[in-house]
């Protein structure tokens, strides 16, 4: 045969250009995500490397010391962290479930379309803000700092991330399950509760636990509604309490060598407790999805 | 089933052909070159000036992962002519196809063996790049598949833009392939408008259009009828019929009776094998082959 | 016809009381949390504006073009926070946007299935970490090889341009906007990613068969498909970066005035109402709320054209071209 006859398979055109082009952009994609995973690799490793050559047993069970003292922990600071971010998930999950029951059993598309809006605009509100706004909300009031006033800034912060997760595995419930009890003669709440909830469980689990790893990282509100506290371990949610976000802002921007160290250990406590959380939200997420058959 | 019936109108759409039943095709005997046969009316005159277009399978074998499903397949398709492949869901012709196109390697796990010969050349040769196979051979898909993106005219030049072929250039080339495929009548009053605007019947010709446009030698279309309405259905027949002149065409089919209306030759397959070829009229009379008639008699698949 | 029903004493039977009582109290007390969410909204404009008010009252408008914060002389203004802000997240963007895209591209399209998943997962785990930490991050890691690195060198290659010009510093725009970048790139890429994986495979399969290599087939179905998709990503991304106010404050030096030179310190609205409203009273304390009003009224602009682009590209996409289809 005469090459003629080949001209398409042969007759490369542009097709070198073509090729070198594609090649290119995908060494640059896969680079990317090399990248990616590296400066991920790069943050968690220093955080991991500078931080357990100070993480202690004395270091978790030992109050901070005073101002200009070495020696301290951040027991404190831990159970402040936990009362505060417990509080705020009492008070935002239940309110982020309804928010989410009623848009998906309830409320006629022309509300929930709404309501879905402004909890994405309320997710889009930065976290300065909402402490300012709890800030003159309580702390101007009641004259003092409080751990309650940052919970109501942490929960207002976990409430679109729990509402809208909600609303997704809600509308996963096969419509067939709810038919079949709505037939049954079985009132829409009792569905709604026995069977709707229930059914979607993992997936409401899923977007409670990343709401409570996204603010038990949660550092702004905190600067102006729990950062004056005393010494010692405190526990009192009337009062302004320790946090592990505020201990690490403060150790960072210390000139000390020894807070920036602390700062590493107590960051590693924080990023460990916060992947974990994810971890084990993405393990309910799939099973329900599983679940679900979607 | 009448079967005499529908090759006879098959035949007397493709009015143009020379004798449907001249080629006895297993193995490497094709019948000559092929005539450039000027087009009906109004479908252009394009005539080959390449290769023949005559693809000639080797010992083909296709996987998927540990899944053999095509297995040692040695099968020809002639230029100008239209060949069918028929055979129960699962048997491997859509497989088999994809394979003349390099489509099956893009399945993650997907790979295929043995030699798919355009012209003589293989296809899988490592100094042939798959981009020009896949200009070689088009490529039509059971669902109309129209960039959602693209107007009617940016879909259809969607392959040339590639080429680098100019600006000027590309405004015939694209009408000539919206002209080839039936639908310029239909469509030049909204170029600008999107292609999945249309119709089923007419996204699928402009599918058609589509691959036309950047010249292929062989033209593969997998079921390209299966999500059509009849009258739909009747108008791409009838468009087969046209274009087999300007390429060699491969229908993959899951219907006896569109295989009987549109093709010269028929193939039918069976668990990954080829079990049969014949032009068409005698595979559904009088098969060799007791599966085969067992098949077309509608006894099993 | 209800009161026919009801009157039937098997039907009635059903009904039973903590039904009657049941089912109004669920809509009532969700109906309820849905109307709190608005009130939350409603009440953090009103708060911040309300704590605002003695600055808005004493600098007006001419507030956002003031390049001051003088608190001796009682002369504040947002410009060199505005300036910040705008500056930090453009760049941060001009980054994170197409890097996201590229990680997306091979994430949807090069990776084979056993890479992609757990890549995807690492990206999302990197969404997760807390930005104090990546703040402590850079000024402990990112900061130092930034001065004595990064800067250096495009001082002396690119150090005729202005933005270049100047001492390379551990603190400035230009380290803050690497973190933002590094906060803000998986959050583009999780949604980008999304975006891409729902492009139809016979789409993709049309463009391969047409001849297109794997960029092209990316250029002319995977791209224009989601395109709607990727600016609202992006978007959203710009959303987080201009919010930002803890790393930003940990890096950025805090500085009050503009300044040209990137390695220069300076500061955001954010990251100047973290460090100094606690420690401040009076009009300065009004002026940090009046910035908060500046950050509210861009947060919720940039958060509604996000979503408004992404919902209407869900329209295009999938439901316009039915419609087109019947009136055709």
């Amino acid at each position: 045969m005469s090459a003629n006859q080949h001209s398409l398979l042969l007759d490369r055109g542009n097709l070198k250009r073509r090729n070198r082009f594609n090649k290119a952009v995908e060494i640059t994609s896969t680079t990317a995500a090399v990248l990616a995973v590296v400066v991920l690799v790069i943050v968690v490793g220093s955080v991991f490397l500078k931080g357990v050559s100070a993480l202690s047993w004395h270091f978790l069970t030992t109050p901070t010391a005073l101002f200009g003292e070495s020696g301290g922990g951040i027991s404190n600071a831990i159970v402040g962290s936990a009362i505060m971010v417990a509080i705020a998930a009492v008070m935002a999950i239940p309110i982020g479930v309804l928010v989410a029951i009623y848009t998906t059993e309830f409320a006629p598309p022309s509300i929930a379309h709404p309501v879905r809006f402004v909890l994405d605009i309320l997710n889009g509100v930065p976290t300065i803000i909402t402490g300012i706004f709890v800030y003159g909300l309580i702390v101007v009031p009641q004259g003092h700092q409080s751990a309650f006033a940052a919970s109501l800034a942490l929960a207002i912060i976990m409430l679109p991330i729990v509402a809208r997760t909600a609303q997704e595995v809600l509308t996963l419930v096969p419509g067939t399950l709810k038919e079949a009890a709505h037939a049954l003669g079985i009132a829409q709440w009792r569905t709604t509760l026995r069977i709707t909830i229930p059914t979607a469980a993992g997936g409401l689990i899923t977007g409670s636990l990343l709401a409570v790893a996204r603010v038990a990282g949660e550092t702004a509100p905190l600067i102006f509604l729990s950062s004056i506290f005393g010494q010692g371990m405190l526990t009192a949610p009337g009062e302004a309490l320790a946090s592990i976000p505020i201990f690490i802002f403060r150790s960072s921007e210390s000139p000390s060598s020894t807070a920036h160290t602390e700062a590493w250990a107590a960051a590693l406590v924080l990023i460990a407790f916060v992947l974990a959380l994810n971890i084990v939200a993405r393990a309910f997420y799939a099973r329900s999805r599983k679940r679900m058959g979607a | 089933m009448d079967v005499s019936k529908d090759t006879t109108e098959s035949a007397a759409m493709t009015e143009s052909s020379p004798d449907p039943q001249a080629n006895p095709q297993t193995g490497s005997g094709f019948a000559g070159p092929s005539m450039a046969v000027a087009g009906s009316a109004g479908q252009g005159s394009v005539k080959r000036n390449r290769g023949e277009g005559t693809v000639e399978l080797m010992g083909l074998n296709a996987y998927y992962g540990s899944t053999h499903a095509v297995r040692g397949v040695d099968l020809g398709f002639a230029a100008d002519k239209v060949t069918a492949i028929i055979g129960p869901s699962g048997c491997g012709k859509s497989t088999m196809v994809r394979c003349i196109n390099r489509m099956h390697e893009e399945i993650d796990g997907a790979r295929a063996e043995g030699q798919v010969l355009l012209d003589g050349l293989d296809l899988y040769d490592s100094r042939i790049d798959i981009v020009a196979v896949r200009r070689a051979v088009g490529m039509v898909f059971q669902k109309p598949n129209p960039f959602p993106t693209m107007s009617v005219f940016d879909n259809a030049v969607s392959g040339l833009r590639l080429t680098g072929v100019s600006r000027g250039e590309l405004d015939d080339r694209g009408r000539e392939a919206l002209v080839a495929a039936g639908l310029w009548e239909e469509v030049k009053d909204r170029l600008k408008a999107p292609g999945v605007g249309l119709s089923g019947g007419q996204q699928q010709r402009l599918c058609i259009a589509r691959a036309l446009a950047v010249e292929p030698e062989v033209l593969l279309m997998d079921e390209p009828c299966s999500a059509l309405d009849p009258v739909a259905t009747l108008k791409i027949e009838e468009l087969i019929g046209e274009l087999k002149q300007r390429v060699t065409i491969v229908i993959v089919t899951h219907n006896m009776q569109q295989a009987a209306r549109v093709a010269d030759t028929t193939v039918f397959m069976l668990d990954g094998e080829l079990v049969e070829v014949g032009p068409t009229e005698k595979l559904f009379t009088t098969p060799d082959d007791d599966r085969t008639e067992q098949y077309v008699t509608g006894k099993f698949g | 016809m209800e009161a026919g029903a009801l009157s039937n004493p098997v039907l009635r039977a059903r009904r039973n009381l903590t039904d009657r009582i049941g089912d109004p109290l669920l809509r009532g007390l969700s109906g309820l949390a849905a109307a709190l969410a608005v009130v939350v909204i409603a009440g953090i404009v009103y708060e911040v504006i309300h704590l605002a008010w003695p600055a808005i009252q004493q600098f007006g408008a001419g507030f956002v073009t003031t390049n001051d914060w003088n608190p001796v002389t009682k002369r504040f203004g947002a410009a060199p926070f505005l300036y910040g802000t705008v500056v930090t997240s453009f760049i941060a963007l001009l980054f994170a946007a197409p890097i996201s895209i590229a990680i997306s591209i091979y994430l949807t399209e090069l990776a084979p299935r056993r890479i992609m998943r757990p890549v995807a997962t690492l990206i999302d785990m990197l969404a997760a970490i807390p930005t104090v930490i990546l703040g402590l991050w850079g000024i402990l890691v990112l900061g130092p090889f930034m001065r004595d690195t990064i800067e250096p060198a495009l001082h002396s290659v690119l150090g005729f341009i202005p933005i270049f010009d100047g001492d390379p510093s551990a603190f400035g725009y230009l380290t803050a906007a690497v973190i933002l970048t590094i906060m803000i790139t998986p959050i583009i890429t999780s949604v980008t990613r999304e975006v891409f994986e729902t492009v139809p495979d016979d789409l993709k399969e049309a463009s391969y068969a047409l001849g297109a290599t794997r960029w092209e087939m990316v250029r002319q179905v995977v791209l224009p498909y989601s395109r709607s998709g990727m600016v609202g990503a992006t978007i959203l991304g710009l959303g987080r970066a201009i919010g930002e106010a803890i790393a930003v404050a940990q890096v950025i030096g805090g500085a009050s005035l503009i300044n040209a030179s990137l390695f220069h310190t300076g500061g955001t609205l954010a990251a100047q109402i973290a460090s100094q409203f606690q420690n401040s009273a009076g009009l300065q304390k009004a002026s940090l709320a009046y910035l908060g009003v500046i950050l509210l009224i861009f947060a919720v602009i940039v958060n509604v054209i996000a979503r408004v682009i992404v919902q209407r590209g869900k329209i295009e996409d999938f439901q316009v071209t039915e419609t087109e289809a019947a009136a055709l």
